[in-house]
């Protein structure tokens, strides 16, 4: 089964409608609670990445009976430096962003944390492509 | 307890989903970082907080809490109001600091 979002970069109002819609599919298949739920965290901090940094993205999901495999590709700013992004903490995120209560610096941590796999790669001034695996 | 027990404190009011007091309340999370909240919250967590964006009902959606407490006499904006009805999370508006409001919810639920 294959799954593909379209995000927009700056409509925060609409974030988190692709993790909610991606976590009603994943009940429905009778996925694993403990699994669902840190797919919903990865996805979400992902999500939240295009809205907050991209000017626009797609998400597709794609799941089988071995793995959960995300890819998020966005055309955007880019990471100039991806081992910084990753420390905790660390945020580029706008002051605007930030008092809505996201940019603390924890989104890359979180999906890292809760995926058995995350692969980052990025190209300045084009965009980024973030690939999360959780096996089943 | 549930959402409605904490109706019967002083200053506080619901803002929508009374559908929805019967709620179960088992912990509670104070915390206006998402990214705080959606890695460390759980299902059934009555979440404290003065954020007044509708992301936070996304959040509250997603993680399955049972009610948001908006603490500080903070007012909710319309359209997260709209999103929690459609959502059926209760929102809670209180004059008490969240910190009070913590101190409340921990005696209320391990006292």
């Amino acid at each position: 089964m294959i799954l593909t979002y379209k995000v927009q970069g700056g409509d925060f109002s609409n974030a988190g409608k692709c993790s909610s819609e991606v976590k009603k599919v994943l009940k429905q298949l009778n996925i694993d609670h403990k699994i669902i739920k840190k797919v919903v965290i990865a996805l979400y901090e992902g999500e939240v990445n295009i809205v907050a940094h991209a000017y626009h993205g797609v998400i597709t999901v794609e799941i089988n009976t071995e793995k959960i495999k995300i890819t998020l590709k966005d055309e955007g700013p880019g990471i100039p430096d991806i081992n910084k992004a990753m420390e905790q903490g660390y945020s580029t995120a706008s002051p605007i962003v930030r008092e809505l209560g996201f940019g603390a610096g924890m989104g890359l941590p979180n999906m890292k944390k809760n995926t058995d796999y995350m692969h980052i790669s990025s190209e300045v001034n084009k965009g980024t492509e973030v690939i999360l695996i959780n096996y089943l | 307890m549930k959402v409605a027990d904490i109706l019967k404190w002083e200053n506080t009011k619901i803002l929508c989903c009374e559908e929805s007091i019967a709620n179960i309340i088992t912990d509670g999370y104070v915390s206006d970082l998402l990214s705080d909240v959606i890695a460390h919250a759980n299902e059934n967590m009555a979440w404290i907080t003065i954020q007044t964006h509708k992301n936070i009902v996304a959040i509250a959606s997603l993680k399955e809490l049972a009610c948001i407490i908006i603490t500080n006499n903070n007012i909710p904006a319309d359209d997260l109001i709209e999103a929690a009805k459609q959502e059926n999370i209760p929102i809670i508006t209180t004059s008490m600091t969240s910190f009070d409001t913590a101190g409340k919810l921990y005696i209320a639920l391990h006292y």
